[in-house]
């Protein structure tokens, strides 16, 4: 199978105020990606902006590829004015999936990190307690389709125009105290969320996996170029790379 | 029409076609097995290694900037002893020559690791890396000055056997000069060029974007620079060239070629296309055809 690829744009909107929907369809036979890994996306025609971009598998759609992402660089930018018929060339699915949850699971979500745990929420649908935070409402990308996925979902909102006002890790904190049931955790976000939702995690001796996001230039292990301070055995600490050891990683592995 | 002939001949290293990868953008060849059947290849130019494991440089590594790309790696590597004893076995069953590439931070280091290297089956030459950018406090620049440079090869030159293949840096006043050194040093071929030092602010922090604060510039920014850099060595050694510097496609590389250089590293565009270097490759021999030129050996510099 391959992992280097063409694919065909099929659609490229928004999904939101500076969220786009990118929708593939590869013009081979390909993996089936596993919630968790990622896809390295050609940034456009030319050499700027040269390198491929990293994005987790939102969903798989009827054979159809669909990343989620917030368009603010030069790169997504780019990507962003793709059109319906285009060809892109694509790499992946890459990078290590989420452990498969054997029950109910807590899925923490920080803002376009719901991009993550979505196919996750979908393949074990009714299993997860959802915790997912944004800036705002408008950015609470596909809250509601995701709230059905789940068992029990929450909203937080940094102004408070949906869910409660806050942060997530705050209403996680409460709920894990009052639900006192153990479960694991797989969160994606933001660093210091994620960094707050591991601290939470190992407080309350719960398992906990976060989906970390880096800059990378390859995606496939060769550049090192994506590496996260790591626990090691051996010595002080080790860098591991985010594209190949990760992205999904054991909130444990990870020196914050 | 006959296939054209790509083989070349470094040193004594005969390569079935003159396209290599860059090291340090190809990992230690692994990485790239899922993309492409690695026979394809002349030769494989592995992450650059030392006598013990290192850890790198802290984040962030890397950066895009116009067409490019600045890293920092720190020369993180799993260390000589781990490459030969994990890495070389898968390596040696493929038909593609195997080129170590190594560095060290005292003269005795590089001549150490160059034994070791030499030691080990399935290495078939080795590149001194003298000219990494991404230097920690106090790292001697081995490839900017020239008595150093003299110095370190001559070394190295006494403890290995196989082809000594001398990466030269371009941030120096003349590269000509550079190669000259190393040619009179003992090195069998030298590849040019290495990154270029660069820097990116970000202005709103008002700090360097890379924990390093500076790194090596690499991709299509830098090739008009390396095809310069490379036709001055050309012209001042007489001993084999290794041309690089953000060949992308077939085309990028016969720049090299026609400016002198006998073989070619395709680096950055790894990691764009992991299957660049074999494209190169394929696009090379379609230009022989076009041209109608049965031996890649009457393009190499032929520059009118």
């Amino acid at each position: 199978m391959r992992r280097h690829f063409k694919a065909k744009v099929i659609d490229n909107n928004f999904a939101a105020e500076s969220f786009k929907l990118i929708t593939l369809s590869p013009a081979s036979e390909v993996s089936v990606p596993l919630p968790g890994q990622f896809y390295m996306l050609e940034s456009g025609r030319s050499t700027d902006p040269l390198l491929k971009r990293p994005f987790s598998i939102f969903r798989l759609n009827d054979g159809c590829l669909q990343f989620l992402y917030r368009v603010r660089g030069k790169g997504t930018t780019s990507i962003a004015g793709f059109n319906r018929g285009d060809f892109i060339n694509v790499v992946g699915p890459l990078g290590k999936a989420y452990p498969d949850p054997e029950g109910p699971f807590i899925a923490v979500a920080g803002g376009v990190g719901i991009a993550s745990l979505y196919s996750l929420l979908e393949k074990k649908r009714g299993k997860a307690m959802l915790f997912y935070g944004a800036r705002n409402v408008r950015e609470l990308i596909c809250f509601e389709e995701a709230s059905k996925l789940s068992a029990k979902a929450f909203s937080t909102t940094d102004d408070g125009s949906s869910g409660v006002k806050g942060l997530v890790t705050d209403k996680l904190s409460e709920f894990i105290k009052n639900e006192g049931r153990s479960m694991p955790v797989y969160a994606c976000g933001p660093h210091p969320m994620l960094k707050k939702v591991a601290e939470i995690a190992k407080h309350n001796n719960l398992k906990c996996y976060v989906s970390l996001e880096e800059h990378m230039a390859c995606g496939i292990g060769a550049c090192l170029g994506c590496v996260v301070k790591s626990k090691s055995s051996a010595v002080e600490y080790e860098y591991k790379r985010v594209c190949k050891e990760g992205p999904v990683f054991d909130a444990d592995e990870v020196l914050w | 029409m006959i296939a054209p002939n790509l083989a070349v001949d470094i040193a004594g290293l005969k390569l079935k076609n003159p396209v290599m990868t860059a090291s340090g953008t190809f990992g230690y060849g692994e990485e790239y097995a899922d993309y492409f059947d690695l026979n394809a290849l002349g030769a494989i130019v592995v992450k650059g290694l030392s006598i013990t494991p290192r850890t790198g440089n802290p984040t962030p590594r890397i950066v895009e900037t116009p067409s490019g790309m600045l890293n920092a790696i720190g020369l993180q590597n799993i260390g000589v002893r781990t490459f030969i004893d994990e890495k070389l076995p898968f390596l040696r069953q493929f038909d593609t020559k195997v080129i170590a590439n190594f560095f060290g931070d005292s003269i005795e280091e590089y001549a150490e690791c160059a034994r070791m290297l030499s030691d080990a089956e399935g290495v078939h030459a080795l590149e001194m890396n003298i000219s990494c950018p991404n230097k920690q406090e106090g790292w001697i620049v081995f490839g900017t000055d020239p008595m150093t440079m003299d110095k370190v090869i001559s070394v190295t030159r006494k403890s290995t056997a196989l082809p000594l293949i001398v990466k030269l840096s371009p941030n120096v006043k003349d590269i000509g000069q550079m190669a000259k050194i190393a040619e009179n040093a003992g090195a069998d071929a030298v590849s040019a060029i290495n990154t270029i030092t660069g820097m990116v602010i970000d202005v709103r922090k008002r700090m360097p974007v890379l924990a390093n604060k500076t790194g090596g510039l690499s991709g299509p920014a830098i090739r008009p620079v390396a095809v310069r850099m490379v036709w001055e060595v050309c012209r001042a050694v007489k001993i084999p060239v290794i041309g690089m510097g953000g060949i992308m496609n077939a085309e990028d590389a016969l720049q090299f070629l026609i400016a002198g250089a006998r073989a070619v590293a395709v680096g950055t565009a790894n990691f764009i296309n992991p299957s660049a270097a074999a494209d190169v490759v394929e696009g090379l021999k379609l230009f022989l055809q076009d041209e109608g030129v049965s031996d890649i050996n009457e393009i190499i510099g032929t520059l009118r």
